[in-house]
C-alpha cells in the first residue's frame, strides 16, 4: 500500500477507535441515568431516591392489583420476584396492563416506600405468537418462554 | 480484478452498470416488497396479546434494521474516499444520507404508532428510542454538512469523518435494549437460539427485511445515478447520453 494511504488508513481507525473509546466512557459513567427505570429491589435496599421523579419497572404482581369502586384508583405491586413496590395511581391504565406482566411506574416515592404513579406504562416483551398456540402451551402447562410452570 | 476497481471509479461505467442492475432489481424488489406485505398484514394470526397491532413491526423492523446497516455502507464509503480519494465512493456516502434518514424516521414514527397502543405513551426517552433519534440527527448532519461547503472536496472529507464518528452509536442502539433498563422489548430474532417469535410470523418478517435491503440498494444506485449526472453535467459523456435519450 501506497505510505500516504497507509497513514490515511491508520488515521481512519485511529478515529473510529478513540470515539468510541470516548463515547464508551461516558456511557459507562452515566450507565445509571440511562436506565429508564429502577428494579424494585434497588428501591428495596434504598439506591432509589425518596420524593423526586424516578420510574419502577418490574412484573405486575400476580392477585396484587385492586381497584378502587368509586375512582380510577388503583393500586399494584411491581416485583422482580426479589422485592416488591407498592404502586398507588389514579388514571387510566393502558390496554396491555395486566398481572404477571411488564409495567413501568413514573412517580415519585412517599416515605412509607410506595410510589404515587403519575404515568404507568405497559412494558412489552419480546414474545410474538398467535392466540392458539398461546393457549397450547397453557393447555400443555408451559408459560409463554415454554418453560414447564 | 484491478481492472474492475478501475472501471468502478469510472462514472460513465458506473451510471450504466447501475442502470442495467436497477432494470433487473427493481421489478423483483417491488414483487417482494408486495408480496412480503401482502404475507404479513393479511396472512398471519393475531399475536395473543396485542391483536393485530403488532402487525406495524413488518414495516417496522425492516427499516430500523436496514436504517443500520445502512449507517455501515455510508461510513464505510466515507472511509474508502478519505483514504483512496475515491470520486465514486464519495458519490455513494452522499447517496446513502438520505436513504438512511428516511428509514430512520419511518422506524421512528411507525415505532410511535405501535407504542401508544401497546406501552401507552408516544414516545419515552428510553435508551433504544434515543439512540434511534441521534441516529436520525446523524443521517441529517452528513446531509447539511456537505451542503454546507462549496469546495465539494472539503465537504466530502468532512462528512467522512462525521459518519466514521458516528458508526459508535450503531451497537450503541443494536445492544441499548441489553446493556439498560429500557422500555422496548429485546430482540425477538436471534442469531444464536431459538427466537422467541412464532415461526408463521417470523417468515414473513423476514421476507420484508429482504425486500427492504433490496429496496436500500434500488434507491441508493438511483441516488447515486442522479449525483453522477448533477457532478458530471458539463462532461462529453452527459452530454452525449442526453443526445441519445433525445433521439430515443
Amino acid at each position: 500500500m501506497h505510505p500516504v494511504r497507509r497513514q490515511r488508513l491508520v488515521l481512519v481507525v485511529f478515529v473510529v477507535l478513540f470515539s468510541s473509546a470516548a463515547i464508551g466512557l461516558v456511557l459507562y459513567a452515566l450507565r445509571g441515568n440511562i436506565n429508564l427505570f429502577y428494579p424494585p429491589s434497588e428501591v428495596a435496599a434504598g439506591l432509589a431516591p425518596v420524593g423526586k421523579p424516578l420510574r419502577v419497572g418490574g412484573m405486575v404482581e400476580k392477585g396484587s392489583i385492586v381497584r378502587d369502586d368509586s375512582s380510577l384508583r388503583v393500586s399494584f405491586r411491581l416485583t422482580d420476584y426479589q422485592s416488591s413496590v407498592d404502586v398507588v395511581y389514579v388514571g387510566i391504565l393502558p390496554d396491555l396492563f395486566d398481572e404477571d406482566e411488564g409495567a413501568v411506574a413514573a412517580g415519585k416515592l412517599n416515605a412509607n416506600g410506595v410510589l404515587e404513579a403519575t404515568e404507568v406504562l405497559a412494558k412489552h416483551d419480546e414474545n410474538y405468537m398467535p392466540p392458539e398456540v398461546a393457549e397450547a402451551l397453557k393447555a400443555s402447562g408451559h408459560d409463554i418462554k415454554g418453560k414447564p410452570i | 480484478m484491478w481492472s474492475f476497481f478501475h472501471k468502478l471509479g469510472s462514472p460513465p461505467w458506473l451510471y450504466s452498470i447501475a442502470g442495467t442492475i436497477l432494470r433487473w432489481l427493481l421489478p423483483i424488489t417491488l414483487v417482494v416488497l408486495v408480496a412480503g406485505a401482502v404475507w404479513g398484514l393479511l396472512y398471519t394470526p393475531p399475536d395473543f396479546r396485542q391483536g393485530n397491532s403488532y402487525r406495524i413491526m413488518y414495516i417496522h423492523v425492516p427499516t430500523a434494521v436496514v436504517a443500520l446497516a445502512g449507517y455501515y455502507v455510508m461510513a464505510i464509503a466515507g472511509a474508502i474516499s478519505l483514504i483512496w480519494r475515491m470520486k465514486m465512493a464519495d458519490v455513494a456516502m452522499r447517496a446513502a444520507a438520505p436513504i438512511g434518514a428516511m428509514l430512520t424516521f419511518l422506524a421512528l414514527v411507525t415505532g410511535a404508532i405501535w407504542g401508544k397502543p401497546t406501552w401507552g405513551t408516544w414516545w419515552e426517552w428510553d435508551a433504544r428510542i434515543t439512540s434511534m433519534l441521534v441516529l436520525f440527527f446523524l443521517y441529517l448532519g452528513v446531509m447539511v454538512l456537505y451542503d454546507a461547503y462549496d469546495n465539494k472536496e472539503a465537504a466530502g472529507r468532512a462528512c467522512a469523518v462525521l459518519s466514521l464518528v458516528g458508526t459508535v452509536n450503531i451497537p450503541i442502539i443494536y445492544k441499548s435494549v441489553d446493556w439498560w433498563y429500557s422500555l422496548h422489548q429485546p430482540a425477538s430474532i436471534k442469531f444464536t437460539g431459538e427466537s422467541t417469535i412464532d415461526s408463521s410470523m417470523l417468515y414473513p418478517l423476514l421476507l420484508m427485511i429482504v425486500a427492504f435491503y433490496a429496496l436500500y440498494t434500488c434507491c441508493l444506485l438511483m441516488n447515486m445515478r442522479t449525483e453522477l449526472l448533477r457532478r458530471e453535467a458539463r462532461t462529453g459523456w452527459v452530454r452525449r447520453l442526453i443526445v441519445e435519450e433525445g433521439k430515443g
